[in-house]
């Protein structure tokens, strides 16, 4: 088990008892990270091929030791949600600003969008500087896994498109 | 990026984020801090050479704590970390290893000291390898005692560095990046600006491009190394300059350099350079 979550990054046991489930369902029609279709920086095609839960998306955002959105991004629509960041914009009205596919495009990679941000890519596996095995400060023992599975990419897709004002 | 923070928050949230008391953005702008009604620190100061034109001001890490937090490290009894620089002080004259001698054998009082740690790091006597205090600790016990080495963050070590680093407490900060130094400058430089990890985040995209901003929880500084070592709150023990550096690239989904590597050593001279003039806290207190 991972020990060590970043403070900014805390993993409730949630965390670990999600990812285990979402691990453990079968990854059918689902494209892999290497497999994505760019247009620009949108991602036109539900990785799953079906639209995500935005209900389980919401956890993923607020869940430390997984999307962690909260982190960087503040949300009033999440009024219950303590401690948001600020590195980032709100991301209130985020579907009035961005199309669905941009919106997956910001999430699965959002560096083909805003050139050298700071906002992490979710959905990708190579191309890092010393990746380590989640927070374990160790090098990885096993082949890398994105941040968010494609289930989860899709989750919180359906729960940006909710945000309109 | 701050505007639409204060702005676009639910008040809920603003009043949560509130009563826990933390600071919304910037350093604190009047703290002062005078440890025991006497000792003045710089907790504010020009940029030097290493961040000219980079940073407006260089800011302790103290200024961006919470009042409480602040308050414990101006009054010597309620700073945790002097229990363990007292335990250092109390190794400083005990003697170890085959040649019966301790510190003070060779050094007198700990007083010797004051100053040392505004150098640090630095090249060795024989200008073949940058070296921390640890280094410098250990090559005595090794070398000079036939002690045993202490692991760079057992400790001994740490209370020794703190007894060590309060001699110093006030002297502004700073390091020699020439001649030999200039090359382990370079490459300390060069892993800040490195991003690193799945998560690939530099030292800079936390500490030089975001402080005064919050993540999550945890209000960011510029990830100065003038308070260390520092009493965390959070890990009720003190913790070596290493040991941050450790934390906080393993928080980038990374995998670390080691306590005492080349890279963390050459890390430690480029971060104390951009720290110029700050006071050394040593031993400070963070949450
Ligand atoms: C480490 C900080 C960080 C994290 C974590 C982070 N972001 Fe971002 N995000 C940013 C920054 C910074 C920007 C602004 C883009 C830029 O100019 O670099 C941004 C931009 C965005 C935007 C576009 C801004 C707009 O107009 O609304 C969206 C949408 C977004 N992020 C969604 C997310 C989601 C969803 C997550 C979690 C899965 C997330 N971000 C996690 C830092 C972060
Ligand atoms: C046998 C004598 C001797 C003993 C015992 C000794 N030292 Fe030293 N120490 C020296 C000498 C000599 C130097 C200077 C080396 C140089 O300048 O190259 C030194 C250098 C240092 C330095 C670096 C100072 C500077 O200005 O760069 C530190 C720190 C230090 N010693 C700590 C200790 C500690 C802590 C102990 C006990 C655990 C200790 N020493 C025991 C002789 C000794
Ligand atoms: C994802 C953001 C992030 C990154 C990247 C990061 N840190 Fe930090 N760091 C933090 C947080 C959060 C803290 C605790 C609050 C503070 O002092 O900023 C911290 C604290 C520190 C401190 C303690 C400052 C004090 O006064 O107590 C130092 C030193 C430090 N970091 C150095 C570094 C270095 C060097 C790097 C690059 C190897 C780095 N950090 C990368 C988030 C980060």
């Amino acid at each position: 088990m991972k020990s060590h979550v970043a403070h900014w990054a805390m993993a409730p046991a949630l965390a670990a008892a999600l990812a285990a489930a979402l691990a453990a369902l079968p990854a059918a029609a689902e494209t892999a990270p290497g497999g994505v279709a760019f247009d620009g920086g949108a991602v036109a095609a539900s990785l799953t091929g079906a639209p995500g839960d935005a209900t389980a998306g919401a956890t993923v955002m607020t869940t430390n030791a997984l999307g962690n959105c909260v982190a960087c991004h503040e949300l009033a629509a999440m009024p219950e949600v303590q401690f948001q960041g600020n590195i980032g914009p709100a991301l209130d009205g985020a579907a009035d600003r961005w199309t669905e596919a941009e919106l997956r495009g910001l999430v699965v990679n959002a560096k083909l969008t805003f050139e050298g941000t700071m906002m992490p890519a979710f959905y990708k596996t190579d191309g890092f500087i010393r990746p380590g095995d989640g927070y374990t400060g160790k090098a990885p023992t096993a082949e890398l896994p994105p941040v968010l599975t494609a289930q989860q990419v899709e989750d919180v897709v359906a729960y940006l498109l909710t945000l309109k004002e | 990026m701050r505007l639409p923070y204060r702005s676009k928050l639910a008040a809920a949230s603003v009043l949560a984020v509130l009563a826990a008391g933390a600071v919304l953005a910037d350093p604190s702008p009047d703290a002062e801090l005078v440890v025991n009604e006497d000792i003045e620190l710089v907790t504010r100061v020009a940029p030097g050479p290493a961040v000219e034109g980079v940073l407006t001001e260089v800011y302790s890490g103290w200024l961006y704590r919470e009042t409480e937090t602040r308050a414990m490290q101006m009054d010597d009894f309620d700073n945790p970390a002097m229990v363990f620089a007292d335990q250092g002080l109390d190794m400083w004259d005990t003697v170890d290893g085959t040649e019966g001698k301790s510190c003070a054998s060779c050094h007198e009082g700990i007083e010797s000291m004051k100053g040392v740690r505004t150098s640090m790091p630095k090249m060795n006597g024989a200008a073949t390898d940058l070296w921390s205090m640890e280094n410098f600790i250990n090559d005595c016990r090794t070398n000079r005692m036939g002690a045993e080495a202490w692991k760079w963050n057992s400790n001994d070590m740490k209370n020794m560095t703190s007894a060590i680093s309060l001699q110093s407490r006030g002297e502004p900060m700073k390091v020699s990046v020439e001649g030999a130094a200039a090359d382990w400058w370079e490459r300390g430089k060069e892993i800040y600006y490195t991003r690193y990890g799945q998560l690939e985040l530099a030292c800079a995209n936390c500490h030089e491009v975001n402080a005064g901003n919050m993540i999550r929880a945890d209000h960011l500084s510029q990830g100065q190394i003038n308070g260390f070592p520092t009493y965390r709150l959070k890990d009720a023990g003190v913790v070596s300059i290493h040991q941050r550096f450790v934390g906080c690239v393993r928080d980038t989904r990374a995998e670390t350099f080691a306590a005492g590597s080349e890279e963390f050593r050459a890390l430690e001279l480029y971060v104390a350079s951009r720290g110029e003039g700050l006071s050394i806290e040593g031993v400070s207190v963070r949450p």
